[in-house]
């Protein structure tokens, strides 16, 4: 066993997988640069000395390289792209929406697109077009998996399951939970380092996990929210309050069953995500949960998320949009 | 060039079996049996007959919305092809792609994107994986004059050159981007001078000569084998048929027209056929009667085959 950071494993899990299977492969701006920093946070870092000829750097074309990847995919590669921020995502958006997510309902299932897209997300000291959430817009497109792993252990697993799933998925890495080191290091990061065993293991994409048991309230939170609420669950424990966090891992396939035996026992829902509130990762759950509980729950769910502005630049602005511990104790006590 | 008899006699049937091929599901559609919408490729068939003529069964096509004439002249059947178009389970997308997503990577070919210029890049990728794995096949996009100012183009034409992919992408410039006149949309002559922005060959062609066609495919096709990298391939000719469902065609000019149909690619190499005795006219005629039984086949049968059970819509989404 040894203690990584998630920059760390999830460029150990891309060294196995490469060398496990040569038909995966890396593309991406910025990622095999001899002298450069091996993507915009350090993951890809040195992985061109040993891969020389699976290490694809392209020119800027975030559109162009998902659908070289689409292309070499549907070839029977496994390409794993490299978005630097998932803003850029949106420059994307007609082959992810399109045609990466659709190829294979439009061929009747013929079809496998065997790829990876991994996109960093989080309101992060960049302003507006670098600090974005979109995960809950990608859940309105049937066809790609999302994946959300807040600690170095799930990083890992989740990134080997990616890449081995016949699927397209989408990879969702939070900024504040890289622990990139040196120049390449942010301010404000949160330690999400585990213990790695040496050996290979997957985390099964869709299986959620309990990551602190209680029985007053579900708090539901993924990537660096999820390391707010469990913070705020050891202030709501001091106050008597038992608080249970369910880090459900993956959004899409997402563990209904994990999240829905919580609520049954605790009878009340919190759910947290950064991202603006309105049509959010939070109102899908909050909606599906009041379809299917409403006879267990004592208390309506309750959203804590981003308002609906741009992330803003101003450390104090960016304070107010990305939320925190206290805005977790406030919608925990209104329902409590 | 010496051809064979056997090599020209194919061009030709398989250029009249798109032509009647989609005169037949026009007919289909404006009778109300077919559903859906259509974009159709009557007065195109040399384009895609003459490049894929220069392919090898396991090279690789990406098509567009109008893809009917891609399908049939890379191998897709006129079967699978047409129960695809009245959306029965026996497609060649078992009913879920529809006239715009018609393909069978089995026959090499993509299920067809229908969104304009965003099959440049995917054919770039699947080059890149011929190259990756020193396979010697060819990917070939085919894309229309209306792409040419997509984003998308440029992303995938730059990326097919600065790796010196084995692809060809080609322009069928009809010169209508569904209404909207090219002259309109670009202020080069010849869509092909884009390529010397990328660094790549680039070529004019005439898209309704057959041979002229194949010839450019070819030499393209050996320049990517050698790796010399990807060629852009600009093959003139015109729709004389509507953008799509019932276009009456308004903003094509009366004489423009005119031009156009005369000039149209099987009534030529119909003329080039006899002219040089490679066949006469009995056996042209033959060939027409055979294809219509084959296409009244495919239509018999389509029509007769089952729908999909409406549970159906939920399987094929992920593997």
């Amino acid at each position: 066993m040894s203690r990584l950071t998630i920059a760390e494993v999830l460029r150990a899990a891309l060294r196995e997988e490469m060398a496990r299977d040569d038909r995966v492969f890396c593309i991406g701006e910025d990622i095999a640069i001899p002298g450069g920093w091996g993507g915009a946070f350090t993951v890809t870092l040195g992985l061109e000395q040993e891969f020389r000829h699976r290490m694809i750097d392209t020119p800027i074309s975030e559109n162009g390289f998902c659908g070289v990847a689409l292309g070499a995919a549907l070839m029977g590669m496994r390409p794993v792209a490299d978005v630097q921020y998932s803003d850029f995502l949106f420059c994307a958006m007609d082959q992810i929406v399109n045609q990466i997510a659709k190829m294979r309902y439009m061929s009747g299932g013929k079809l496998t697109v065997p790829l990876v897209l991994r996109a960093p997300v989080g309101s992060t000291g960049r302003g507006a077009q670098h600090g974005q959430n979109p995960e809950g817009m990608f859940l309105n497109v049937p066809g790609l998996k999302i994946v959300c792993p807040a600690t170095a252990y799930d990083a890992k697993g989740l990134l080997k399951a990616a890449i081995r799933d016949d699927n397209p998925v989408l990879f969702f890495e939070h900024k504040l939970l890289y622990g990139a080191k040196g120049v390449r290091s942010e301010a404000g990061s949160v330690d999400a380092s585990s213990e790695i065993p040496p050996e290979d293991y997957v985390v099964p994409i869709g299986e959620g996990i309990v990551r602190r048991e209680g029985s007053d309230v579900t708090i539901v939170a993924t990537l660096l929210m999820m390391h707010r609420a469990m913070a705020a669950a050891d202030v709501l424990s001091q106050r008597g309050i038992s608080v249970e966090v369910i880090d459900p891992r993956s959004l899409v396939p997402f563990d209904w069953e994990l999240v829905t035996s919580s609520v049954k026992k605790t009878t009340r829902l919190v759910v947290v995500f950064e991202g603006p509130k309105t049509g959010g990762v939070g109102s899908e759950i909050s909606a599906t949960v009041s379809e299917l509980l409403m006879d267990y729950l004592t208390a309506p769910v309750q959203r804590v998320a981003s308002p609906d502005i741009p992330s803003p630049f101003s450390p104090v602005l960016e304070e107010v949009y990305r939320p925190g511990v206290p805005e977790i104790l406030e919608a925990v006590t209104r329902i409590v | 060039m010496n051809y064979t008899k056997d090599f020209l006699i194919g061009l030709y049937r398989q250029m009249v079996l798109i032509r009647r091929f989609e005169e037949r599901v026009k007919y289909l559609f404006l009778e109300g049996v077919m559903p859906g919408t259509i974009h159709q490729s009557q007065g195109q068939e040399a384009v895609a007959v003459g490049v894929c003529a220069a392919l090898e069964a396991n090279d690789v096509i990406t098509s567009t919305h109008r893809p009917h004439g891609h399908a049939l002249a890379k191998g897709v059947g006129v079967e699978p092809l047409m129960h695809e178009l009245f959306g029965k389970v026996s497609g060649c997308c078992r009913g879920k792609g529809g006239s715009m997503h018609v393909g069978d990577l089995n026959k090499g070919m993509v299920p067809a994107i229908a969104i304009v210029g965003a099959g440049v890049p995917v054919a770039t990728g699947i080059a890149l994986s011929f190259q990756m794995r020193k396979e010697r096949r060819l990917a070939v996009c085919f894309t229309g004059d209306g792409a040419v100012n997509e984003g998308a183009f440029h992303e995938g034409v730059n990326m097919g050159a600065i790796w010196s992919l084995p692809v060809l992408y080609v322009i069928e410039n009809n010169r209508y981007a569904a209404s909207t006149p090219i002259q309109s949309a670009v202020r080069v002559k010849n869509l092909s001078e884009r390529a010397s922005g990328y660094g790549i060959p680039g070529v004019t062609v005439d898209g309704n000569d057959v041979l002229a066609v194949f010839e450019s495919a070819r030499e393209a096709a050996l320049r990517a084998h050698s790796g010399g990298g990807p060629t852009l391939i600009e093959a003139l000719t015109y729709r004389i048929t509507g953008h799509s469902r019932r276009d009456p065609c308004n903003y094509q000019p009366e004489e423009e027209r005119r031009t156009a149909i005369e000039k149209e690619p099987i009534r030529r190499f119909a003329q080039r056929l006899l002219s040089h005795e490679t066949a006469d006219q009995a056996e042209l005629d033959r060939i027409g009667s055979e294809v219509d039984v084959e296409i009244e086949d495919a239509v018999r049968s389509a029509m007769a085959a089952p729908d999909p059970a409406p549970q159906d819509a939920f399987e094929d989404l992920y593997a």
